[in-house]
């Protein structure tokens, strides 16, 4: 039996501010050994008419995973350390409707394999210590996983935001937003 | 005559750029490596450490490398892919000669040296030594470009030996000399972390050098104030607490208008001037003028900017000024580069904790590759090819006469112009594209065209040794053991993953072979790239570039060393200066009075438009390799023009509109790119591309007096829609590599 050696003290946290819209991210996840060269991460320009900021679209891993809730074939699972895995092949239905009930727009569905694919937070890689692939190389820092006292350390300025507001709904996730000083939230129109 | 012998398209349909990709699940071995070497990016000169996983002697994928310290692990889209240039189509396995009509044709390693051997005999013998000149590349290890000058000067017997660094960084070392007597960034980047100003000027940080950008974010988490100089709001402009927006071609009157409000306000640390430098009344003097309304005017800042600039940089305790092409790439560069160093000097902050001042040095061997000797005026350890003491000295290392050592011969571009007038006849490349690299490339496509002969060492085909009458192939960047030093100053190990593939042989035993057939095989016995690095460590024994205590057992139990490091118990020097003495005899570090000039060309009726090059961060220079690499290729197929919307109104110019960008010199047709992120005043291309997409059809061949390097980042042009849309990029690609 291999052990897990998964450190829950360990998250995930993202900094858009930083993200120089590199792509190291995304070619780095694709050669996670599951990925099969696609990735799960997806990096986008905001408005490139009028900057160069670009955003960061990766699983949340909420703690309540729509996508799991509305899979009819139980396909997708939530573990006991928070990782919202990726649907079970043998289950998956392509249905999509994971892909619609997604709130961040996270799951896409693979048309050329009628399955959904998503971020398992480098499962294989994770739970053998190591870190996700995407965060280990994001050069600018957008990408940290670490501890959290680690990362309120080392940036003063800003805090790890976990709860959503979209419209009357909360969602809180493992995947933590790196946001300006005292802020508590993240609203989402 | 080295005259394409079937047309491009016929040469790609063989040799690429083809894209290559990673299979479905990955290459054999990917997940079951027989092992991992550590070793280093083959691009840029941050050098990030990575592990190559090996699988039956081919490279399967790469594994983050945690411990080096620089990067932990961090690596940009460039390093994540570099792997697969590796075990590629496209890879040269044979050597080949030129075939009128035919193409080239595969022949044996005999041949290809005995016909080389032969050409340069008669050339010699014909025109003289100096008639056969070679070019040389800093991807190369230091081994390697020590072997070249020693090769060069001992085996060919030519003066006219120069390297593609002349396109980059010289002008920062020109500067570097001329303040400071040597030539190396003055901190490591650990230093960066805890300034409280930070300038960077004329470097797109984020996408040039991409993991540099988390040392700038770590600054800034401990508060540091980032200034950022550039006519684009580049991804590290877009954050920056002050972007000054630049007009091209005017860095130096901006610095000089810096220094005058250092000056007049007295944010000038008196001490330090008087007793460490010397010459600050003439670089005072020289810029009593520059007034912030007259700096306005020039630069185009608002001068509420400049003095926010100099308040934050003259009130500082600590600070750091970096600068990489976008300052360097002019005729001014050196001008613009002492600019800089005045206000550095000028406040004193240099040679103590968290204060530095340096260049980002652009190519992956950009520092190494300056230091031992394949610039045409230098020889190892940074010494001058014209002092008679260096000179002395490295005939005795070399076991030669010095008169056998040849003198200062022609810059790179210079070598080409002399190429074009007949008077260089034979030409050997290593490394080295200048056809999509040197500005106004059709008059060096001419060039080219007139050799008698031309042989070029290179790992791909790449636009320039398609031209070429014999090819040999050369050696990867993982194919062979050596060191590089990155852009701080740290002396690093490239290991050796797998062997070259097919016929392909190392670079350095091809020199080796090619000295032996010339009759100075009894300079190169080198066993392995040891016993080079051994010969270079003594070469270099007492210049400014001091090697001489760094061994590669070191650099392994260290992961680097920094030079100057002068004995073998010596630890290195990753800080510069802290003894406040400068490589000078006087111990002083000199001011340099810098007037301001302008472009060699400006904007006129004609040419109302002015045009600066540079990167994207999927490319790397010439895209030799990296436009053969499938994903970086798809994440920038092409390359745009980015302008800004208001001069788009002017033209009547909407998105994916295709412009006819013209100058004096030639044109070339580009998709618009609308954009808010540039000056409205100035357009972009990126440069990585040949052909009909090469951008250095239009910069200008005008050079640097003292560097030498061409002004590839301002020059005027006109904009001509002509009324075609472009197709959608996918449908593009296929014929973007051309
Ligand atoms: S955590 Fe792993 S699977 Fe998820 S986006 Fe990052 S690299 Fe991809
Ligand atoms: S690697 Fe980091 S900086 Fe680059 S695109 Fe991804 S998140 Fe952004
Ligand atoms: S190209 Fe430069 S920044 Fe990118 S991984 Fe290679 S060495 Fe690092």
């Amino acid at each position: 039996m291999t052990v897990t050696k998964y450190d829950q003290q360990m998250g995930f946290f993202i900094d858009m501010q930083r993200c120089i819209g590199c792509h190291a991210c995304e070619m780095a996840c694709a050669e996670c050994e599951t990925n099969g060269q696609e990735s799960m991460i997806h990096i986008h320009y905001v408005e490139r008419a009028v900057s160069t900021q670009t955003t960061v679209q990766v699983c949340m891993h909420c703690e309540d995973p729509a996508c799991a809730n509305v899979c009819p074939a139980d396909a997708i699972t939530k573990d006991e350390f928070g990782v919202v895995h990726t649907a079970e092949t043998s289950r998956c239905i392509g249905c999509s409707n994971c892909v619609l009930a997604c709130p961040f727009g996270v799951p896409q569905k693979q048309e050329k394999a009628e399955l959904m694919m998503k971020c398992n937070m480098c499962y294989d890689r994770t739970s053998a210590g190591k870190k996700p692939m995407c965060a280990t190389v994001c050069p600018s820092g957008a990408l940290f996983f670490g501890t959290r006292e680690e990362i309120e350390l080392k940036r003063p300025d800003s805090v790890p935001v976990d709860t959503f507001i979209f419209g009357n709904q909360e969602v809180k996730t493992k995947v933590k937003i790196m946001m300006p000083k005292g802020s508590n939230y993240l609203k989402v129109h | 005559m080295a005259k394409l012998p079937i047309s491009a398209e016929k040469i790609i349909d063989k040799f690429g750029p083809k894209k290559h990709y990673t299979p479905m699940g990955g290459f054999e071995g990917s997940h079951e490596p027989d092992k991992l070497v550590k070793t280093h990016c083959c691009f840029c000169a941050m050098q990030c450490g990575i592990q190559l996983k090996v699988k039956d002697n081919k490279i399967a994928g790469f594994e983050p490398w945690m411990e080096f310290p620089f990067n932990e692990g961090r690596l940009c889209p460039k390093g994540v892919q570099r792997y697969l240039q590796n075990n590629h189509p496209d890879r040269l396995l044979q050597p080949y000669q030129r075939v009128e009509g035919k193409g080239f044709e595969p022949i044996t390693w005999d041949n290809a040296m005995e016909r080389t051997i032969s050409e340069i005999r008669r050339i010699q013998t014909q025109y003289g030594n100096d008639s056969f000149a070679m070019l040389s590349g800093v991807s190369l290890t230091n081994e390697k470009s020590y072997m070249v000058g020693k090769f060069a000067r001992l085996a060919l017997k030519t003066k006219n030996l120069d390297y593609n660094g002349r396109l980059c960084m010289v002008s920062a070392g020109a500067g570097n000399k001329k303040a400071f007597g040597l030539d190396r960034i003055s901190n490591s980047w650990a230093d960066l972390k805890h300034a409280e100003v930070i300038i960077i000027a004329g470097s797109n940080v984020s996408e040039c050098f991409p993991t540099l950008t988390h040392y700038i974010w770590q600054a800034r988490d401990n508060g540091a104030k980032l200034i950022v100089v550039d006519p684009r709001v580049t991804p590290i402009a877009r954050t920056a607490d002050l972007h000054l927006p630049v007009k091209p071609g005017r860095d130096s009157a901006l610095f000089g208008a810096i220094l005058k409000q250092l000056v007049d306000n007295d944010w000038i640390d008196h001490e330090f001037i008087e007793k460490h430098t010397n010459g600050f009344e003439a670089a005072a003097e020289a810029v009593k003028d520059y007034d912030l309304d007259w700096a306005e005017k020039t630069t185009g800042i608002e001068k509420e900017k400049i003095l926010q600039a100099a308040t934050w940089w003259g009130k500082a305790k600590t600070s750091f000024l970096l600068h990489a092409r976008g300052i360097e790439h002019h005729t001014k560069g050196v001008d613009n580069v002492l600019s800089c160093i005045n206000i550095v000097l000028a406040t004193g902050r240099i040679g103590k904790p968290y204060c530095g001042y340096g260049t980002i040095t652009g190519q992956g061997n950009g520092q190494g590759g300056r230091e031992h000797g394949h610039k045409c005026d230098q020889l190892p350890g940074n010494r001058d090819i014209s002092n008679p003491e260096h000179r002395k000295y490295i005939a005795e290392v070399w076991g030669v006469e010095e008169k056998e050592i040849p003198g200062m011969g022609l810059s790179a571009y210079e070598i080409i112009e002399a190429i074009h007038r007949g008077e260089i006849k034979g030409l050997i490349s290593i490394c080295f594209n200048p056809i999509v690299s040197l500005p106004n490339n059709n008059f060096v496509r001419e060039a080219f065209e007139k050799l008698e002969y031309y042989v070029a060492i290179d790992f791909f085909l790449n636009e320039t040794a398609r031209h070429a009458d014999v090819i040999l192939p050369g050696s990867l960047h993982e194919e062979e053991e050596g060191t590089v030093t990155t852009a701080e100053g740290r002396v690093v190990k490239i290991n050796q993953a797998i062997d070259p593939p097919g016929e392909a042989r190392k670079d350095s035993d091809i020199l080796i072979e090619m000295a032996r057939r010339l009759g100075a095989g009894d300079k190169f016995n080198f066993e392995n790239s040891e016993a080079v690095f051994n010969e270079l460590r003594v070469a270099s024994k007492g210049g400014t570039a001091d090697y001489y205590g760094i061994s590669y057992e070191k650099i392994e139990k260290n992961m680097g060393v920094f030079w100057p490091c002068p004995s073998e118990d010596h630890p290195g020097t990753p800080r510069l200066w802290e003894e406040k003495k400068s490589a000078f005899p006087d111990g002083k570090a000199r001011f340099n009075p810098v007037a301001y000039k302008e472009p060699a060309e400006v904007v006129d009726k004609d040419f109302p438009v002015i045009l600066t090059t540079g990167r994207v961060v999927s490319q790397y220079l010439s895209g030799t390799q990296t436009r053969r690499i499938g994903k970086l290729v798809d994440q920038y197929p092409e390359p745009l023009l980015e302008i800004h919307p208001s001069l788009a109104i002017q033209y009547n110019i909407q998105n994916r509109d295709l412009i006819t960008v013209r100058t004096r010199r030639g044109e070339a047709t580009f998709p618009a790119q609308i954009v808010e992120t540039i000056r409205p005043d100035t357009v972009f291309i990126p440069y990585h591309w040949g052909g009909s997409h090469s951008a250095n059809q239009l910069t200008v061949g005008d050079l640097d007096p003292i560097s030498k390097i061409p002004e590839f980042k301002v020059c005027a042009c006109q904009l001509i829609p002509t009324g075609k849309k472009a197709a959608p990029a996918e449908e593009r690609s296929a014929y973007q590599s051309s």
